[in-house]
């Protein structure tokens, strides 16, 4: 019974995998961040993962701040921030989000303020729901994982 | 200290990134590279100082980010190829995660070995060994003695 639990898990894993591939959310780069995992580096993703949501979340906020800001007027500024987002977003593979930072990006070229509020909103959105999606998915493998566990117990005493 | 083909190589990484310097460190060390990274182009000069000054330790290759604040990735690379006795010789790579022609044609004209596009890939990493192993061999005629000024070519022998 264990044991057809954790091939559902697998099942429901790769289903929301294959859903966020499908919409263009993640990307091939999020899975060779999940080759770059092995056993000398045996949580290497969640640890990346870990910092980028910590980063990001300080350069949501960064963000925030200047365009609150109502005597505003460094773009040059919130470019450097979107940039640094841009690049780390793009590195673990949520391909969605870095297609919103590039809309963003060009709102700052044009110092197009209320395009800019308008992308923020949107960047925001996305980032939300990227990170619920892969809180989700590492609680399916986390999940996945015990029951396995649980069905082959000896299975590192060969 | 082996000379052994089998003796790693040494990637000095540079990217002001942090997560950008974790997959580079990650996917470096999966190709068997010894690495060290810094998080700017001053850092990786002061390294690359101490390092051919007294302590031996070889820097075999260079792979940075092109986009850093202060001093970019093309300053370090014409710091290390054009105004460095000792450094030249290193090989250099640059990572960017924007496309532009022209940026990557002055850095090779400037003596980059590659230009990679970031994200980084596993297949980026596997054309590092080539440039390694040519600079090995380089270093490996440079210092041996000179009583072998008529041998220029090797002959294999198969009998």
């Amino acid at each position: 019974m264990l044991g057809l639990g954790a091939d559902l898990l697998w099942a429901d894993m790769n289903r929301l995998l294959g859903f966020l591939f499908h919409q263009g959310v993640l990307d091939e780069h999020f899975l060779q961040l999940h080759h770059l995992q092995d056993e000398s580096s045996p949580s290497f993703v969640s640890e990346v993962l870990n910092i980028y949501f910590h980063e990001s979340e300080k350069l949501l906020n960064n963000l925030r701040s200047l365009l609150m800001d109502r005597d505003f007027s460094d773009y040059n500024k919130m470019a450097i921030h979107l940039n640094q987002f841009m690049g780390s977003s793009s590195s673990i593979g949520a391909k969605r989000l870095t297609t919103v930072c590039l809309a963003f990006r060009a709102a700052t070229q044009h110092s197009n303020r209320p395009g800019c509020l308008r992308a923020l909103e949107m960047l925001q959105h996305e980032y939300c729901y990227l990170k619920n999606k892969l809180h989700e998915l590492f609680q399916i493998e986390q999940q996945r994982a015990l029951a396995a566990a649980a069905r082959y117990p000896l299975q590192n005493n060969q | 200290m082996g000379m052994s083909a089998a003796a790693q190589f040494h990637v000095l990484a540079v990217d002001d990134s942090l997560i950008d310097r974790m997959l580079i460190e990650r996917l470096l060390k999966t190709s068997s590279f010894h690495v060290t990274t810094v998080d700017s182009a001053i850092k990786a000069l002061q390294y690359l100082g101490m390092v051919e000054d007294k302590l031996k330790i070889n820097v075999n290759l260079i792979i940075t980010d092109y986009c850093m604040p202060e001093m970019t990735g093309h300053d370090l690379l014409r710091k290390i190829k054009v105004e460095s006795n000792s450094l030249k010789d290193i090989p250099v790579v640059i990572m960017s995660s924007e496309n532009v022609p022209s940026r990557i044609n002055r850095c090779l004209e400037d003596g980059a070995e590659e230009f990679f596009l970031k994200p980084v890939q596993q297949s980026d990493v596997n054309k590092l060994k080539p440039h390694l192993l040519k600079s090995r061999s380089k270093e490996e005629e440079e210092t041996q003695p000179s009583n072998n000024n008529k041998r220029k070519t090797r002959i294999k022998c198969t009998i």
